[in-house]
């Protein structure tokens, strides 16, 4: 009586171990956020010492290489955006209609081809999109329009939206399947066709998660390095010209982490000041896509 | 009588168009899919042969290959594998078998995902910051793994929670009534049942890992290597950085050479993805 008693002590004690190790695993991903946060935060603030928020935020010029160095990050948020403008114009439409096609009209056989190979696009990494941009996208550009520079934004952005739209494609899907079969067979018996029905019924009705879907497809564009890095080139140049080279918050990042930069130096530090501000945009689309999500499936109960 | 007719045709038109514009748009991604596999086959497969395998980078493309940073890759994955699953795994354990369902578990969900949409360069970022300066450990395979394993750590446990979530109560209830304790339960019946299903996670994460390059850059994949990496604080050079190496350089022979490289890696992922899916298939039969 007396060991069966010790031993329950002592799967009591093992279950309290094991419940507060499986604990602390947990907590750790809450300190891996603080402490990205904690290594932008306190880096940017080295560089806000030496160059004011207000010139870095409307400063028209980016030269930190340059014997007089200027820390204006437009150029650097003109490239991001020119180059997620270009991948959001390929991504959101091609995938919400692939994504209707394949929720609303696709046969059964052609489901079963479609998804692996949007599953296999989805999983190529990004330097393999680079390498699609630069050698097969920027050639045909050039064929089309000779003026295009070799390094330019819009191939990038082609290749990113070709990434990024299998997502789109299978976030949206799933919110279009989600709609009560009932609800659409309601429109038909009223006479509706297939489109009507989906234009009527199905996108209003799951509208909260396709644009949940753009939003963070478009949070994902922003993030990507080394489409951008390969194929977009390396100079910051404040244009609205899709076919010219820029340099984009994250091409700055791995071009100023991989070169001699020395430590300690404002152009050191001036990695981590646009890093803040490319995890405040992406953290931001986040919390909002998710908050989105959220609001939703409350509506829905 | 004629208006409803000519409406019902522009009804009917509307419909077949709108029809054709949704499967072009679906079928695309078959194209795309051939045009760059046909292009990667054509330019690289002539030089996939023994040599490129067993040969260290070169100046010449002719003779350049592809072995340390296949064995770089093998480092850091094995690593990040060994860093990352047993943390992931405990943490959705956590969450699904002990949490309380209180404020505190909903702000560790929402952490989790929100980490897994952080961009990867900004891991890089921190892996530089805190691995290769702070922490001292260089730009070695150290610092790689630790960062790449931040980086799955969410994919793994979003997975693992949702094959652990499958798991049927009754199975637990099972468990309970014959007297065994929860840690019991969990070690002998979840953890079993569940195991294709992490695994599957795992595979995927790993495969995200294997052709990831921006924070491997950052923390420093060198580009050059001249010795392969014989413990975790030597220097090292992944596949997906080697190509990035060999596409920067202007030449069209390395063009191929890329192409070739990008093949290599290109059939490891499809491996993985397939053997994943396969799992994957097995472990929804067991539950249904």
């Amino acid at each position: 009586m007396v060991s069966t008693n010790q031993n329950m002590i002592r799967q009591n004690r093992l279950n309290l171990v094991v419940r507060n190790l499986l604990l602390a695993c947990a907590v750790l991903t809450v300190f891996i956020t603080a402490g990205i946060i904690l290594s932008l935060v306190l880096n940017t603030f080295s560089f806000f010492g030496e160059v004011s928020v207000w010139s870095f935020l409307t400063g028209t010029e980016w030269t930190p290489l340059f014997a007089n160095p200027q820390y204006g990050v437009l150029p650097l948020i003109a490239g991001t955006l020119l180059v997620t403008v270009c991948a959001a114009l390929i991504a959101l439409p091609l995938g919400l209609f692939s994504a209707i096609y394949l929720s609303e009209y696709a046969h059964p056989t052609t489901r079963k081809l479609l998804k692996p190979v949007l599953e296999i696009l989805a999983g190529i990494p990004s330097i393999v999109y680079g390498y699609f941009a630069l050698n097969l996208i920027t050639p045909t550009l050039q064929n089309l329009i000779p003026q295009t520079e070799i390094y330019n934004a819009a191939s990038a952005g082609i290749a990113m939206g070709i990434m990024i739209m299998p997502m789109v494609c299978s976030l949206s899907e799933d919110a279009l399947s989600a709609v009560p079969p009932g609800m659409k067979h309601g429109g038909y018996a009223l006479g509706a066709n297939k489109l009507e029905v989906v234009l009527g019924i199905s996108i209003p009705q799951a509208f909260s998660g396709i644009v949940s879907s753009f939003v963070l497809a478009v949070s994902r564009a922003i993030g990507e390095t080394m489409i951008v890095t390969v194929a977009a080139g390396a100079r910051p140049s404040l244009t609205l010209n899709p076919l010219v080279s820029v340099q984009t918050l994250t091409s700055f990042i791995a071009q100023a982490s991989s070169g001699d930069n020395a430590h300690g130096t404002t152009s050191y530090y001036a990695l981590y000041a646009v890093g803040m501000l490319l995890f405040l945009i992406t953290f931001s689309m986040n919390i909002l896509a998710h908050h989105i999500i959220r609001r939703r499936k409350e509506a829905m109960g | 009588m004629q208006g409803t007719d000519r409406l019902s045709r522009k009804r009917r038109r509307k419909n077949t168009m709108a029809h054709m514009m949704f499967a072009v748009s679906a079928l695309l991604s078959i194209l795309v899919l051939i045009i760059l596999l046909a292009d990667l086959i054509r330019r690289g497969a002539p030089y996939l042969n023994e040599a490129f395998f067993k040969n260290f980078p070169s100046r010449f493309a002719a003779k350049s290959g592809i072995l340390p940073a296949m064995v770089g890759s093998v480092w850091i994955i094995l690593l990040t594998a060994v860093i990352a699953i047993p943390i992931a795994i405990a943490a959705a354990l956590y969450l699904e078998e002990y949490a309380p369902r209180n404020r505190f578990t909903n702000f560790i969900k929402i952490n989790i995902a929100n980490l897994a949409g952080i961009p990867s360069i900004v891991y890089g970022i921190f892996g530089l910051t805190v691995f290769v300066r702070t922490l001292g450990f260089g730009r070695s395979i150290l610092s790689g793994a630790l960062t790449m394993a931040l980086l799955v750590l969410p994919v793994i446990i979003v997975s693992s929670q949702e094959a652990i979530r499958a798991i049927p109560d009754s199975l637990r209830h099972g468990s309970y009534a014959m007297g065994a304790t929860k840690w019991q339960t969990i070690r002998r019946i979840v953890l079993p049942s569940a195991l294709p299903g992490i695994l599957t996670g795992i595979i995927l994460a790993i495969s995200r890992a294997l052709g990831e390059s921006a924070p491997l850059l950052m923390v420093g994949a060198f580009s050059y290597v001249s010795a392969l990496p014989s413990g975790p604080m030597d220097s090292f050079i992944v596949l997906p950085v080697q190509i990035y190496t060999w596409m920067s350089k202007p030449s069209a022979d390395f063009k191929d050479v890329t192409a070739a490289a990008i093949l290599v890696l290109i059939v490891l992922l499809l491996t993985l993805n397939l053997t994943a899916i396969i799992l994957r298939n097995k472990f929804h039969k067991t539950f249904e």
